[in-house]
């Protein structure tokens, strides 16, 4: 929803538009919020929500229709929320103040939500997120296990404030920092804030925020800039879309006061083109800051200007790297060079350039609003504060999380998790992407943190967490992998092209149950060379995926090579589909099912697969109910 | 806006005016020149050569260079696409929770084989992509920009058949 145009002139005019907005958004009215992340609209929550909107105003429910509106401060409020999260179980609809939490909302639903819950106080089991083996119901949001195991700082406000209105962001003491700052801290003071909270960089490789900041504040220039890195490539990761969708603010706050940090008076957006409601929603974010003067020339009455443009990338996994994205936005093809120089001293048109991921600078927000020493409550010593991680894959509970810096992968996967799906038994865990590694099951008790996960051969990387069962095969998971950085290696050095290529064709062949033993020991030669060799962050951690998997998964490859079995029963070429006739009945099931068209046979008489059709995908297992198909 | 263009005569007759108002609006610059090129692709759902070479020479930069950005970058096609863009996620989460049958449902419902990517009618391109950010959905589908998730090979079938009959409702 958009807000009126406001103008903000001085500290003392957002503090009291920050008292009014709290008052109203505290006040005692219901607000009912219905999530609009990616998850939640795909599966339909703007019906939802026009649902809600029909059936109150059917019943002449009084609505406050603007946040500020002095009439309707004790009325029902309705907003339209980034993402909440628990995409798994969308649409979500969630209830103020008692925080009821209703999951899986159709539109049908709305009118027995207002007559009972809003007008009755009462709750509706059947919209109740339960537990899958208890089938204990949860009517508040906090009390699930999902949400009562994760502590929030940087997804505080997704799912929660209505992310249009830059008001509602202010009344969660939204540009406090700014304006504090700006006021009554000097940029030194600010990187030292910075530093003493201990922030690692969120966008992959952990490196310390303020000591960035502060090489980058000292290099002579009088034209600096401050780079937002959207891009967000790791596929299996949704971490930065979910909060420049759900809370776009906090990020151009913490971009501003990175740019007053380090004296620089411009910054860029670089978000993935794959992002287009991301892009829309920074873009209203950025005119809106610009109207309220929190953004611009002479921001709220000082003589610090700041202007910020958005770039959309235009598809390719390594413009997620610094020197990449600067090239990119130059507007010339996105290749890494090597380093040094660092972009702090010579990035963007040559300028020093500081590039920030989009979760560190909403914490670096809360950093400044809150405290270092708040922050540092959270996490462990070298690894302070919180993580936002991807949680997907055969997991129960997927969805968006955040956790504190040093909680066990355990604690992940099964109480925030709830477990691997089907009842089958949790296998890996595939961490970092395609730059970082596996977790195995005797990693259940280690600490996800930055120190913690590379001395086990993976990374904290963006935060992709993808669980995957006992029926997964390792070598696969490495080929896919490969796969995905081979096609997305620029080309430039050398090792990385050529290796990358060499890897994949090796790890084809054994995963079609032609390699050898040798071809063992050659990819882990090639893997070393290319993580040696190789010119930028891409090529030298593209190995990773090959190596932890022979680290830990060795067997899985012998098992491929030697005795000719996929021992995960995954890899195609090991496996053939059969029919055994005298369970068949020849109700056609399988072959309307089959893609390709590889099952013959009348109605009622036994059907037969033809093996030369086949591409082994397994439909025609999970649609036979008379247990005639047959996987060897 | 798209299907004038499409009727727009080709090649040497093509109009450079709507591609004037592109650059003029982006700002005629080679920093300029990736959101340029996206903004032509909108317009015309891929990047026609006659048209790189007309940006090359307002924006005073060797064709070559433009070039090595359209074929750097996956969004850019040089050659048409279908009326409706399919993408259908292979990244981690999607391909963990299996859609390879997806995957050949919807090449099989196209009539597409081999490396075509395009059906024959010029109705629909299949792209498979790395990721779209709805990975708690996998697997996941884009269809003309609307996300679709937790896809099968049944439900991406009656997508099909909803985006045809609206079509066919259109022609009319
Ligand atoms: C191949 C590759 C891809 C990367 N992709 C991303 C990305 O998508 N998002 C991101 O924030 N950082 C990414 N990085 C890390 C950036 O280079 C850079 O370290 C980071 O943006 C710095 O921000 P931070 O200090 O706040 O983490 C990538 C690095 C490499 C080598
Ligand atoms: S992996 Fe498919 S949407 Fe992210």
């Amino acid at each position: 929803m958009s807000s009126p145009v406001i103008q903000i002139k001085s500290p003392e005019e957002l503090a009291a538009l920050r008292t009014k907005a709290h008052a109203a958004l505290d006040g005692d009215s219901v607000r009912i919020v219905v999530c609009g992340g990616t998850g939640c609209s795909s599966n339909g929550s703007k019906d939802v929500f026009a649902a809600l909107q029909a059936a109150v105003a059917e019943r002449n429910i009084p609505v406050r229709v603007d946040l500020l509106d002095e009439e309707g401060m004790q009325n029902l409020s309705m907003a339209f929320s980034g993402c909440s999260g628990f995409c798994e179980v969308g649409p979500i609809v969630r209830i103020l103040p008692e925080n009821y939490f209703y999951v899986r909302v159709k539109a049908e639903d709305a009118a027995e939500i207002i007559d009972k819950t809003i007008l009755a106080n009462e709750t509706i089991e059947r919209l109740m997120y339960k537990d899958r083996h208890t089938g204990q119901p949860y009517a508040r949001r906090n009390e699930i296990p999902f949400y009562a195991n994760q502590v929030n700082v940087v997804l505080t406000e997704c799912g929660l404030i209505d992310p249009g209105d830059i008001r509602e962001y202010i009344g969660h003491d939204g540009y406090k920092a700014l304006a504090d700052s700006l006021y009554n801290r000097p940029p030194e003071a600010v990187v030292e804030e910075i530093t003493k909270s201990g922030l690692r960089g969120r966008g992959g490789a952990g490196f310390s925020t303020g000591l960035k900041w502060s090489l980058t504040a000292k290099v002579p220039g009088e034209k600096k800039y401050v780079v937002c890195n959207a891009d967000e490539g790791d596929p299996g990761a949704f971490m930065d879309r979910s909060v420049l969708e759900g809370n776009p603010h906090a990020v151009l706050e913490g971009m501003i006061l990175a740019g007053y940090a380090i004296g620089a008076d411009e910054g860029y957006v670089y978000c993935r083109a794959e992002y287009p409601l991301a892009v829309q929603r920074m873009r209203i974010a950025i005119k809106q800051a610009e109207e309220a003067n929190l953004l611009g020339d002479n921001i709220l009455g000082t003589a610090f200007s700041f202007h910020i443009k958005i770039k959309e990338g235009a598809g390719a996994f390594v413009c997620g790297e610094e020197t990449a994205l600067i090239a990119s936005i130059e507007g010339m093809r996105g290749m890494p060079r090597p380093k040094p120089p660092f972009p702090a001293q010579s990035g963007l048109w040559g300028k020093p350039t500081c590039v920030n991921n989009v979760e560190t600078l909403a914490n670096v927000t809360q950093i400044l609003l809150k405290g270092a020493d708040w922050f540092r409550q959270y996490g462990i010593p070298k690894s302070t504060g919180t993580k936002v991680f991807a949680l997907t894959g055969d997991v129960v509970n997927t969805g968006l999380i955040e956790v504190q810096m040093g909680t066990t992968l355990k604690d992940v996967v099964f109480t925030v998790g709830g477990g691997i799906r089907g009842d089958k038994e949790f296998k890996t865990v595939q961490i970092g992407g395609p730059s970082g590694g596996c977790l195995t099951k005797d990693h259940l008790d280690l600490p996800l943190d930055y120190d913690s996960l590379r001395s086990v051969g993976a990374m904290v990387g963006s935060g992709g967490l993808v669980v995957m069962d006992e029926e997964t095969c390792m070598v696969e998971v490495a080929r896919f992998f490969m796969n995905f950085t081979q096609q997305e290696s620029c080309g430039k050095c050398v090792l990385c092209r050529e290796g990358t290529k060499r890897m994949l064709e090796i790890l084809e062949k054994i995963v079609a149950g032609n390699g050898t033993v040798d071809d063992i020991g050659d990819l882990e030669e090639v893997a070393e060379a290319v993580r040696d060799g190789s010119l930028c962050g891409l090529g030298k951690t593209a190995p990773n995926p090959v190596l932890s998997t022979l680290k830990y998964y060795r067997n899985e490859y012998l098992a491929h090579v030697v005795d000719h079995v996929c021992p995960a029963g995954q890899c195609a070429n090991f496996k053939t589909y059969s029919i055994i006739a005298e369970k068949c009945k020849g109700c056609r099931l399988c072959a309307r099912k089959c893609p390709v068209g590889a099952i013959e046979g009348e109605v009622k008489q036994p059907h037969v697969i033809d093996a030369a059709k086949c591409i082994k995908c397994g439909a025609c297992l999970d649609a036979c109910r008379m247990q005639a198909v047959v996987v060897e | 806006m798209t299907q004038a263009v499409l009727d727009r005569p080709t090649g040497q007759e093509r109009s450079f005016v709507r591609v004037q108002e592109i650059i003029q609006e982006c700002g005629a610059s080679e920093s300029a020149l990736i959101p340029i090129l996206q903004r032509i692709q909108d317009e015309y759902r891929y990047l026609p050569e006659e048209i790189l070479s007309y940006v090359a020479t307002v924006l005073d930069i060797s064709p070559a260079t433009v070039c090595g950005v359209a074929t750097f970058y996956a969004q850019f096609s040089l050659v048409p696409k279908g009326k409706h863009v399919v993408r259908v996620c292979d990244g981690t989460a999607c391909h963990v929770r299996d859609n390879r049958a997806l995957i050949e449902s919807v090449r099989k419902r196209l009539k597409i084989t081999g490396k075509q990517i395009t059906s024959d009618d010029n109705m629909y391109t299949l792209e498979i992509v790395n990721c779209i950010g709805a990975c708690a959905l996998a697997p996941a589908v884009v269809v003309d920009e609307q996300v679709h998730g937790q896809m099968t090979g049944e439900k991406i079938l009656k997508l099909f058949n909803q985006i045809d009959a609206k079509d066919k409702e259109a022609e009319k």
